[in-house]
């Protein structure tokens, strides 16, 4: 845990605090201070967020990190005026999103599991139906409908019911659909979860010339991978609260480069193989319950250090048939910040690893 | 269908696609409302199962209730589908509102709603809007129910113009009772729900009224709820008018009771559609 390197939640509201309450700063496109929402179900009141204070530049890609129910969704529905805060402000491009909701409305596109298009009408009749809405009239709004068609490859796909869609095509017109009035702040709400791996790409290349030209987007997601890839800036939520905030490279540095995980062919090895990867990384291996397995979190720069990791095995005689290497993920960021591993419900499959085959590395 | 070209989403075309030289007027209320209706049109097309109720309901009360009880109660079936017509139009009418809740509750639990709510829109739009193209599904119910009962012997002494009079003035009911099942739209978690609890307070009401009989051979109790009941005020009010008789007070207390609902629930479902969470 380095303090230097990640913006701490307490550092964090001191930023925000620069600014006097009631002033908007021309340079943000998206502010919010002390944003607060509370559920009551029952007798049960839920703080899904509880003081969220951001400040996301124009034209910038802002990465929210976090598990199932850590908020996200909610922030994102507070700032897009689906959700009236409980306390707390909220600005978008200088708007206040209470009490200029429409012009809020008007200036922002959003994509997520709850803004969705209608699966009963045709491609052509959803994205036609939102462009009389912004009021694009007659042939304008035909024109507008077939160019957006036509750039997420869904022209051939137009005339069908949605509902036919695929997934990938499913999300490409849910992003089309956000895009109508050319919004200058996007709101994606884990824009890519359940998607293959090559729509996934899509949907980031989409993000990536959508900031080139100018917009600014505020993404919601639970892989590390993905705000990696696209956020120029991420903080990290949990319980309702920003529990840590920096740049993609700062959040890795502070957990390292990731961890290396093997199986070994033989049990009785593993406290042998643990002093050799020691040694190596200099990070103490955790032994999981598998008998077989060993895992390792690779230390800043210890890229070196985990390529001599199999030939030094393989010369104290330790066999190892199966060896991975992984970019560290949502889980080691929160082991790391919180201290508290992520709870259960979504512990695998934000891992994004390379399975190498030992025997052929090794030979 | 899927092919290497589907995959392709290029740069340039994006661009040009999003790229945006004239940002559009916002459109009139009227305009967006419109807009909503055309899509409530567009989803009969494209899910017509959604008529089979619309259509089939007043099939099977019309003609059970003709010939199981007709001669029966009236003496002869010819007689009963006089007095029951107009009535059984008007349940099956009331019973169709419900699918309003159910069709709100239904864009809401798909996501689709939260999409209309975050558009610069007139806010009521999208449910007016969904709430005319609902007056299609009753003009189709209604043509089902009247063409019918022209089949089986109800002769209007009120014409044309008696009939037409009594299913607009129908509609004009139906579309300010709709706003309670917006409410309920809104209100609960599943579009079954919905049904489920609108059915249970449409039931009572059509059945305790005079649609079906003459309320006076009832007991005290039961007859006083019946001449409360607004369905049987609306049934005597479309009777009169079809039957060339109008009765001017019945129909007055029909379009009062409109705007007191339209006034009362318009408003609170307004307010729910604007701090639904």
């Amino acid at each position: 845990m380095s303090d230097d390197t990640i913006e701490q939640r307490a550092n964090h509201t001191q930023v925000a605090s620069h600014t006097p309450a009631g002033a908007t700063r021309p340079n943000l496109a998206v502010e919010a201070t002390g944003l607060v929402k509370h559920f009551t179900s029952g007798k049960k009141v839920t703080k899904a967020v509880d003081g969220i204070d951001l400040a996301i530049p124009t034209g910038s890609v802002f990465g929210l990190l976090g598990p199932n129910g850590a908020g996200k969704t909610t922030v994102v529905r507070m700032l897009a005026t689906l959700l009236q805060p409980d306390a707390g402000t909220a600005r978008v491009l200088g708007h206040d999103v209470t009490r200029d909701a429409d012009a809020v409305r008007a200036a922002v596109g959003l994509t997520g599991q709850y803004a969705s298009v209608d699966e009963d009408l045709t491609g052509v009749e959803n994205l036609l139906m939102l462009a009389r809405l912004y009021g694009f009239k007659g042939a304008a709004a035909r024109r507008r409908v077939a160019g957006l068609l036509e750039a997420f490859s869904l022209s051939d796909a137009g005339a069908r019911q949605v509902k036919t869609y695929s997934g990938g095509m499913r999300r490409r017109i849910d992003l089309a659909a956000s895009l109508v009035l050319a919004p200058r702040v996007l709101f994606l709400d884990e824009p890519t979860t359940g998607l293959d791996p090559r729509s996934r790409n899509q949907v980031w290349d989409i993000v990536r010339v959508l900031v080139e030209d100018g917009a600014t987007v505020l993404l919601t997601t639970q892989y590390l991978e993905e705000a990696d890839q696209l956020a120029d800036r991420i903080a990290v939520i949990d319980h309702g609260k920003v529990i840590a905030e920096g740049t993609s490279t700062e959040l890795k540095r502070s957990v390292g480069q990731g961890s290396v995980t093997m199986r070994l062919a033989d049990a009785t090895q593993r406290a042998q193989a643990a002093v050799v990867v020691e040694r190596l990384l200099g990070t103490e291996p955790t032994l999981p319950t598998d008998p077989y397995a060993l895992t390792a979190r690779v230390p800043d720069h210890g890229a070196h250090a985990v390529a001599q990791i199999l030939p030094a095995l393989d010369e104290a005689g330790i066999a190892v048939p199966e060896f991975t290497l992984g970019q560290p993920s949502l889980d080691e960021v929160f082991l790391t910040i919180t201290g508290k591993p992520l709870p259960d419900e979504d512990s695998d499959g934000d891992r994004e690893r390379e399975t190498v085959a030992a025997e052929e590395v090794s030979r | 269908m899927t092919t290497s070209a589907e995959a392709r989403v290029t740069t340039t075309s994006l661009r040009q696609a999003v790229a945006l030289s004239e940002r559009p007027a916002r459109p009139s209320a009227l305009s967006t409302t419109l807009t909503f209706g055309w899509r409530a049109l567009l989803k009969i097309k494209h899910v017509p199962e959604q008529l089979f109720d619309v259509l089939v309901t007043p099939v099977i009360f019309t003609l059970m209730f003709t010939y199981l009880f007709g001669g029966a109660l009236a003496g002869s079936t010819t007689a009963y589908i006089q007095f029951l017509l107009p009535g059984i139009l008007v349940q099956t009418i009331v019973i169709v509102t419900v699918y309003t809740g159910y069709t709100l509750n239904t864009d809401i639990t798909k996501g689709v709603f939260d999409r209309f709510r975050s558009l610069p829109i007139w806010r009521p739009a999208p449910i007016v809007g969904a709430l005319l193209g609902d007056t299609v599904r009753y003009s189709v119910a209604s043509v089902m129910c009247i063409g019918l009962g022209l089949i089986i012997g109800f002769r209007p002494d009120g014409g044309a113009v008696g009939v037409l009079l009594g299913v607009a003035l129908l509609l004009v009911f139906a579309f300010s009772l709709s706003w309670i099942f917006t409410i309920l739209g809104l209100l609960l978690r599943t579009p079954n729900a919905v049904m489920g609890v609108s059915m249970m307070v449409l039931m009572p009401l059509t059945f305790a009224s005079n649609i079906f009989v003459d309320p006076s051979t009832m007991p005290t109790a039961l007859q006083r709820f019946v001449d409360i009941n607004p369905v049987s005020h609306l049934v005597t009010a479309v009777r009169g008018l079809m039957a060339g008789q109008p009765d001017g007070g019945e129909i007055v207390w029909v379009l009062i009771s409109a705007v007191v609902l339209t006034a009362v629930f318009g408003p609170i479902t307004m307010h729910l559609y604007r701090t639904r969470r």
